[in-house]
Order: C-alpha cells, then structure tokens, then sequence
C-alpha cells in the first residue's frame, strides 16, 4: 500500500484536474442527445412518422403517469449494474462489451440457487442471490481478464464472444438441468418467496434493486476515486505501460477489474431475477451489456452519473414501447438512438480539444476533458 | 456426408474469409474495426432488401456495397479525422446498425406478413471439376462470391508484401508519424483502407443474405464478423493465415450442422455455441500480439 501511495503522489503531480475543461465535459453528453434526436428526427420523417408525435409519445410512454414512471425507474436498474460495470472497466483502459454475459451469467447463478432457499431468513436469501449473481458475473468478467493478462487475449473480442457463449448456456440451462418440474416451458422453476425482492407499491413494480444499484454507485464512486486500488486502475487506464514501469500489478490489477466490472453486472443480473422474472428465461437481457455504453459514455465514466444517464436510457426503453404501439416504430429504434449517442458524443468530444478544423485535417495534441482513457486504444 | 460437410464448410468460410480480408488490410493499416459486424449487417439487410424491390441481384450487390461503405465511412471519420477510440466508435456503429436494419425491415417486411425472400445467387459449376468427387461440390459448383473471396487471397497476399500500396499501407500501420513525415498521408491511406473493407463487408453480409440463404432475420451476422477480427489475429495478420483460419473457423460452424444431423444426445446449444468458444481458444492458444501491426488501435492524430 505505501508503494501504491509514492505512485499515487507522483502520478497526482503529473495529471492535474482541469475545472473548466471538466464544466464543459458534462454540457457536451447534452448536446449530443440533443444532435442525436435531431438525426433520428429525419429517421422518423424518413419513415413517415412525425418525430415530435413520436416524441411526446416516448414522454408519455416513460414518465405519462405513474405507473409509467415506476416503470422506467425498473426498466432503469439493470442499466445502472451495467453502466457501472462498462464505467469500472473502461476507466481501467478494459474495453469490457461482456456486460450482457456477464449479467446473464449472474442471473443464472441466482436463479440457480434461488429455489432452493424456502427455509432462509428473507434477508439473507436476498443477500445469497446477490453474492451468487456476483460471483457468476465475476467469473465471466475475470476468465475474460485473466486471458487479457497471461495469454495476451483481445478482451474486446473475448467478452463480445463470451456473451454469445452465456447465451447458449442460458438456453441450454432452461431447456435442461434448471427447467421447470412440469416442463411445460422454457423456464425454470421459480425462486422461493423469501428470496424475491418485494414490490412495495403494487400493481406498481417498484423495488429495492433500485436502492442497492445507487448503493453500489456510490461504492463504485469511492472505490474509484477516494482508494489506492481505483488510483491504480485509472492509472493503469490511462497508459498501462507507465503503470508497469511504477511498480502496478498490472496482470493482477487486469483480472481484478474484469471480475469487478462482472460482478457488477452480475448482481444487476441477480437483481432482476429476484425483483422481477423470478425465475430463468430464455432471454435475461434485451442488449443492457451494449445499452450500457453509452449510458457510461454519456456519464463521462463517472459511477454517481451513472444513475441519471441509466435513468435516460430507461426512461428512452419504457417509452420506445408506447412509441411502438401509437405509431408503428419499431423498439429497435433505440439502438438507433444509443448508437447516434456514442458517435455524436465521442466526436464532440474530438471536436472540443483540438478544434473543428484540427479535428477534420489534423493538428495539435488530442488532449480529451473526458478520462484519457476515452482517447487511448487498449494498447497491448 | 463428408462431401456435404466440405460443401458446408467453404459456404461458412466464406463470409467470414471476405470480411476477414477487409479487416486484415484495415489492421495492416493500423485501424481495429470492431464495426466490421454492423458493417456486415447492414450489406446483408440493404443488400436482399435491394434484390428484392429491383428483382436484380447486381443491384442487390451494389447496395450492400454501398450500404456498408456509407457505415465505414461514419467510422473512418471518427476513427481517423477525430482519432476517437476505435473499441467505442466501432461498437456504437454495430449498435446503430443493429437499429437500422431492425427499424427498415419492420418497416418494409413486419407490417405486411409478406415473405421477404429472392431467388438466390445462381450456383456456378466450373464445368467437369465440380463433378471431382469429395471436393468438387465444395470448391467447383459455389456462387460467384465463394470464387471470389478464393481469388482475392493471392491478390491481397501479393498486394500488402509486394506493391507500393502494400506498403504505404503497412507503414501507416507500423509507423504513422514516420510514414506522414515521408509524406504518405496517413489519414488518406487509412480512409482507403476502411473504404475498401466496406466493400468487403458489403459482400460478406450479402453472402448471408442472397447466397447462403435467401431472406433476412434480424441480427443475421451472429457474431461472424467478430469471429473475423480473430482470424485476423489467428492468421497473424498476413492474407494466407487469414484463409486458413477461415476454413478452421467454417469448418467449426458446419460441424455444428453435421453433429446436428447426426442425431447426438448433446443438447443443440452445445455446437451453436462451440464457434465462439473456439474463438476464444484459438485466440488463448495462438492470439499473442507480437505480430500484430506496432500502431494496431492507437488513435493518430497528425501533428
């Protein structure tokens, strides 16, 4: 720890905060939804819907009415696990898009265990499918990691393969060892009361997943940016050889933050079994894995903003439904808009720190307000 | 059997072979294209979607073409002119174009019920080889896209080593700075170099569409053009390793189909997922980076 310490100082000495830089930093995320819905604007003119009905009816759709709005807020949670977890990893420099898997793996380890704790004490089911969502995400997040750190494995294409892998075993896991006793559907057999997560204001399906996902935001804030172990990861983030050259553990600190940012996403898993499925399907996760880029992107990798970019993605997947129903666009519009996000936000981003003309025809340093991580590929 | 298995697995490897080899010069070039998935996606839908309203496969051809250009060229912008991170600017294309193909085909085939199919591209035997037994159905009696991804391999192969283009191309690549400093234009190169994925991409997508099968689901790539990216790596960057991994990797997806048929009691998920563990053992067992270009994935921004 004291080594971990020197380091930290000199590393503090080389990369002072920018204030300024920083306001700025979080205004662009705005504009660039605000560019983004002008481009899926002329989308939805192409498909001969009119985007401000298509607008006013996403509104409707996400905060309308009160159940409208407890909706978005669970449709908000699982987004907050993930974004968390693409937050931890990017911030390391780890290009994690095995969010998904991980979540599907976490789930399936809850969902697993989750019959089987009728006689428990309620709290600590809850604690149980939790910790089992974590470890399973952690598993799936760390092996990605671990083959980063010791077999020189592309962890971007490792945990994009990775999530196809869970969703076979998710499948597989349904139609055998975890079906169903009646074996009359693709599910398995639902979690014991005690270890499902109440909802507190029926028919509304508003629970406390919310709580723990702002919870772990929080510890995710204070791990990253008040302890030596989230000095080291942003230091191994922003020039991993430099970090090696301090004295980092960067092969251990490599698995660590994986099975971190997979045990996030795990519990997000876990949570979603206990709150709201109750038990296994097919499909656990619509894409949250990949949604939660750019809910992290347009956090600036930032854990507590993680909770009000989730909570704009949610609010944009609860009323794409209402979207769908009143005019016929259909819900994958969304990657539409999530895909417009990143690509509008990282060429602000461009355009911000080195100027429109620089960025077109190139000149001057790249130095990005956003974590420098956001500038630099995972170099080998 | 084994014929129909050889047959299976040149038709596998060749969308994967096409895309791989717009990949491994993009790579060569010094740009990682994580969009090389939605690249593909948007050649497969545009692509069958053209077919089908034009009744012409050229056309079919021509838009998945165009289509995935138009996508490379978002990225090549970013990637290239703003120097963004390739990882997130290639995923956010993937996601885009998961959205667009999912919004059109709902658009134009949900709502109708009508089947969303065209006579595929026509199987071209090369007279009396295709009727060689064992290999002939799969190397002499393929559609026009099989024979070329086949003929590109040497073309590529002899164009990066031993062209002037080639090796612009690897010093962009290797050197950036350097290669700028000789004048080489590295941004102009890299430009090119995505261009021309797109076009390969274009085609690899269409294979799914309008060769392979004859009609679009969504998300039809599955995964193949990541599983691409790692036979660039596999291959260890060079047009030849690149053809070989693609026939281990096709080979890997037919036998999916040929265990299928062969009635085991392993559960189907087994073989749909063994593709992507192979990938990952392929990458864990032979995926070391020492010869990957020196400047692979750093952004550069000219100074």
């Amino acid at each position: 720890m004291t080594t971990a310490r020197k380091v930290s100082s000199r590393f503090a000495a080389v990369f002072a905060p920018l204030t300024g830089a920083r306001i700025m930093a979080a205004i662009r995320p705005l504009a660039a939804i605000a560019i983004a819905a002008l481009i899926i604007s002329i989308v939805l003119i192409a498909l001969g819907a009119s985007p401000l009905a298509v607008f006013a009816d996403l509104w409707q759709g996400a905060f309308g009415n009160w159940l409208a709005a407890t909706d978005t807020l669970v449709k908000t949670t699982p987004l907050i696990f993930t974004g968390l977890a693409i937050a931890i990893a990017f911030q390391g420099a780890l290009w994690n898009i095995g969010a998904d898997g991980q979540l599907i793996v976490g789930a399936m380890a809850a969902g697993a265990i989750g019959p089987a704790l009728g006689g428990w004490p309620h709290p600590i089911a809850i604690l149980t499918m939790l910790a089992l969502g974590a470890i399973g995400g952690a598993l799936w997040g760390g092996l990605a990691g671990w083959l980063r750190a010791r077999r020189e494995v592309n962890e971007v294409i490792c945990t994009i393969m990775l999530n196809f892998v869970a969703a076979q075993m998710l499948s597989w896991a349904v139609h055998g060892p975890l079906m169903e006793r009646s074996r009359s559907f693709p599910q398995s057999t639902m979690i014991a009361p005690n270890a499902q997560l109440a909802f507190y204001f029926q028919p509304s399906r508003l629970n406390c997943g919310m709580i723990v996902a702002v919870l772990l935001a929080v510890a995710c804030n204070l791990m990253l940016f008040h302890s030596a172990v989230g000095f080291e990861l942003r230091a191994l983030g922003r020039n991993r050889r430099a970090s090696a050259f301090f004295g980092l553990p960067i092969r251990r600190l490599t698995v660590g933050v994986m099975a971190l940012s997979g045990a996030l996403a795990g519990i997000g898993g876990a949570v979603q079994v206990s709150a709201i499925t109750h038990r296994l399907f097919e499909t656990m996760s619509p894409g949250w894995g990949y949604e939660a880029i750019a809910v992290a992107l347009v956090a600036r990798l930032n854990p507590l903003a993680i909770v009000p970019a989730a909570l704009l993605f949610g609010a944009l997947d609860n009323g794409s439904q209402a979207m769908q129903r009143a005019h016929g666009v259909s819900p994958e519009l969304v990657y539409i808009i999530q895909g417009m996000v990143i690509i509008v936000l990282v060429a602000f981003d461009a355009v911000a720190s080195s100027g429109l003309r620089d960025a077109f025809f190139g000149a001057g340093d790249n130095v990005t307000a956003a974590p420098d991580v956001m500038a630099e590929a995972g170099d080998a | 059997m084994l014929e129909a298995f050889l047959a299976s697995t040149i038709a596998m490897a060749t969308p994967i072979l096409l895309a791989a080899l717009g990949e491994l010069i993009v790579e060569r070039s010094g740009v990682l294209n994580i969009g090389i998935e939605g690249a593909m996606l948007v050649g497969a839908f545009f692509g069958l979607t053209a077919a089908y309203f034009s009744g012409s496969i050229a056309m079919g051809l021509l838009a998945a073409c165009a289509a995935a250009v138009a996508l490379n060229a978002i990225l090549a912008l970013l990637v290239v002119n703003f120097a963004v991170n390739q990882v997130v600017a290639g995923t956010a294309i993937d996601i885009l174009a998961l959205g667009l193909t999912g919004v059109f085909y709902r658009r134009f085939f949900g709502l109708t019920g009508s089947a969303f199919t065209i006579t595929p591209m026509r199987m071209i035997a090369i007279g009396p080889l295709a009727r060689i037994p064992l290999i002939g159905p799969a190397l002499f009696d393929q559609s026009a896209l099989v024979y070329l991804a086949i003929a590109l391999v040497p073309i590529i192969a002899f164009v990066i080593s031993q062209t002037r283009y080639g090796l612009e191309l690897r010093a962009a690549g290797e050197r950036p700075e350097a290669a700028d400093a000789l004048g080489l234009g590295v941004y102009r190169i890299r430009w090119q170099a995505l261009l021309i994925a797109g076009v390969l991409s274009g085609l690899a997508g269409a294979f799914l569409t309008m060769s392979y099968t004859n009609t679009f689901i969504e998300g039809i790539s599955a995964g193949r053009g990541y599983v691409a990216l790692s036979v660039v790596i596999v291959g260890r960057w060079n047009a030849w390793g690149v053809a070989a991994a693609s026939l281990l990797f096709g080979a890997a997806m037919a036998l999916q189909f040929a265990l299928q048929a062969a009635g085991t009691a392993i559960p189907y998920q087994f073989f749909l997922a063994l593709p992507y563990v192979m990938t990952i053992a392929a990458l864990a067992f032979m995926g070391g980076q020492a010869d990957a270009p020196s400047a692979l994935g750093e952004p550069y921004l000219r100074s």
